[in-house]
């Protein structure tokens, strides 16, 4: 059963050109890691999947129907620098932003939400610092907020963009961690992702991406030097076992 | 102060007070939104552009009436806004310059119509060039129930939809992602922008409505980081603003209201600068020693 099923995206951004044609299908319970260069169009791939901006052509299925039935299902962590952390708010304020989807309008989130977002920030490690105004928390700790508002949403299928671009180590393995369990109750992660050294430790999935897709599959078929230097241009070679990007020139 | 006394027994003078307190209340909440939303500025320029609106609503029907004047100011001031965002969205200029651009023509214009009403028409004009400052003492009792109905009802709207507009000025992409209709999020706060100063020009002008938003939860922000208490804060203060000035007004024979409201707030907001609890300057140093 094919959890995610793309179909032909196409996006332009002033006339460019930004993604082309890009289908792939993602199996239910799988960690996959959208890799690519700058400019790929990974951020863009995931906001036209969810629906956050204009697509050209393309469908999205979720479980065999179209999203938009499915939406629910979905959970999504936005790029940490996409919102404003002066905003007047607390730890625990964000977490809850993930059950307004399940309370619906109008109505105001009961005991029992509070209480699950609290064991959302216990989850992360992040319990301690409910009460605190999001501006004093470190960038490590806002992604393990998010992270927190993500569980809380309690969806099927993850979309995160760039969740490990400036955390520190102690919440890059809390993140995997949490991931690991995800995929474990047979849940669905995309991941975009930068870190060309980690994807065979995290991902057992990969979609390589340059404006349009260039393979999707298991890690250890997709991820080979030939398939990088298709995605990245030629710039790739590798050390040991993992690949190292190498500047041109 | 016996003159005082005079004043606050007099009915017309509580009924304005009752006016410009939950005025001041209703702007001081939606402010916070637009504060954050960072529209302060689109506030200002829809204020300024009510003003041809209430011109023509006179030149078309020929005599003062509030209720029309208002559904003029509505309408240019409607206007003003999507002319703004359609600027920005058809052209490389950028929102900065087009605010300037739709609020300096559209005040022009509003102010070539008032001169020309009050030099060339004929029929009841006293009050309509009190748009442009507010002038409390001039309101009677249907003009303070405009007033008053309209910010109850703006504040039940904005209660109503608290939780979905705090997600969706946080975090816009996230709130369209659990499937929030956001742009109609952002319309309704557009529109509750619309009607306070519709129903706020008559008090505190169209030159200075627009601090009457902006102000008050800029002062809130140093005492709290909670969106909840901030909004109710805000409107705490916009409510005290809104008495206090329009009490000074009142006494001061035929001072503007607008300004006087304003510079209240002003205040409070330099008392807050300076002391407030959360990073409030004076509140920093001492904390620091």
């Amino acid at each position: 059963m094919h959890a995610l099923q793309v179909n032909n995206i196409s996006v332009t951004y002033e006339k460019q050109p930004v993604l082309e044609g890009v289908q792939f299908n993602i199996p239910e319970g799988t960690l996959t890691g959208i890799i690519g260069p700058n400019g790929a169009g990974k951020s863009t791939l995931i906001k036209a999947i969810l629906h956050l901006i204009p697509r050209l052509s393309g469908e999205v299925t979720v479980y065999g129907k179209p999203y938009k039935q499915q939406r629910k299902l979905i959970g999504y962590v936005p790029q940490r620098s996409e919102v404003d952390w002066d905003f007047p708010t607390n730890a625990l304020d964000v977490v809850l932003m993930g059950r307004y989807g399940h309370i619906g309008m109008f109505k105001r989130p009961n005991k029992k939400e509070v209480q699950f977002a609290y064991e959302c920030l216990e989850k992360v490690g992040m319990k301690a610092f409910a009460n605190r105004q999001i501006s004093q928390l470190s960038g490590g700790q806002q992604q393990r907020v998010f992270l927190a508002r993500a569980l809380a949403q309690d969806a099927q299928i993850y979309f995160m963009d760039e969740p490990f671009a400036g955390v520190d180590a102690a919440t890059e393995k809390a993140i995997m961690k949490l991931l690991q369990e995800w995929k474990e109750q047979g849940k669905t992660v995309l991941v975009v992702h930068h870190d060309l050294q980690t994807v065979r430790d995290y991902f057992d999935n990969c979609l390589l991406l340059n404006k349009k897709p260039i393979e999707c599959g298991p890690t250890e078929k997709v991820f080979t030097l030939n398939n990088l230097e298709k995605t990245y241009g030629g710039a790739i070679s590798f050390l040991g076992n993992s690949p190292m990007l190498v500047q041109k020139g | 102060m016996e003159n005082l006394l005079y004043l606050l027994s007099n009915a017309n003078t509580q009924w304005v007070l009752m006016g410009s307190l939950i005025l001041g209340f209703a702007s001081g909440v939606i402010g916070s939104f637009v504060l954050l939303k960072k529209q302060s500025l689109i506030g200002d320029a829809m204020a300024h552009a009510t003003l041809p609106g209430v011109c023509l609503a006179f030149l078309v029907i020929g005599e003062k009436s509030t209720p029309i004047f208002l559904i003029g100011a509505a309408v240019t001031g409607l206007i003003s806004t999507y002319l703004i965002q359609a600027i920005v969205k058809h052209s490389r200029i950028k929102t900065d310059a087009a605010i300037g651009v739709v609020l300096s023509v559209s005040f022009g214009l509003g102010i070539v119509l008032l001169t020309y009403i009050t030099q060339n028409t004929s029929g009841d004009k006293s009050g309509i060039d009190e748009f442009i400052f507010g002038q409390a003492a001039s309101m009677v009792r249907s003009d303070i129930q405009v007033i008053a109905v309209g910010s109850v009802v703006i504040l039940l709207v904005s209660t109503l939809f608290f939780k979905e507009l705090k997600v969706s000025i946080f975090d816009p992409l996230y709130a369209k992602g659990i499937g929030l209709p956001v742009n109609l999020l952002n319309g309704v706060l557009m529109a509750l922008v619309v009607g306070i100063v519709v129903v706020g020009i008559q008090m505190v002008g169209v030159v200075l409505i627009a601090a009457l938003l902006i102000t008050p939860p800029l002062a809130a922000r140093y005492w709290t980081d909670q969106l909840g208490r901030m909004s109710f804060l805000a409107g705490i203060i916009g409510a005290l603003s809104g008495v206090f000035g329009t009490l000074i007004s009142t006494i001061g024979n035929g001072l503007p209201t607008g300004p006087l409201i304003v510079l209240c707030a002003s205040v409070i907001f330099l008392i807050s600068l300076l002391l407030g609890t959360r990073k409030g300057l004076i509140t920093k140093v001492v904390r620091h020693a």
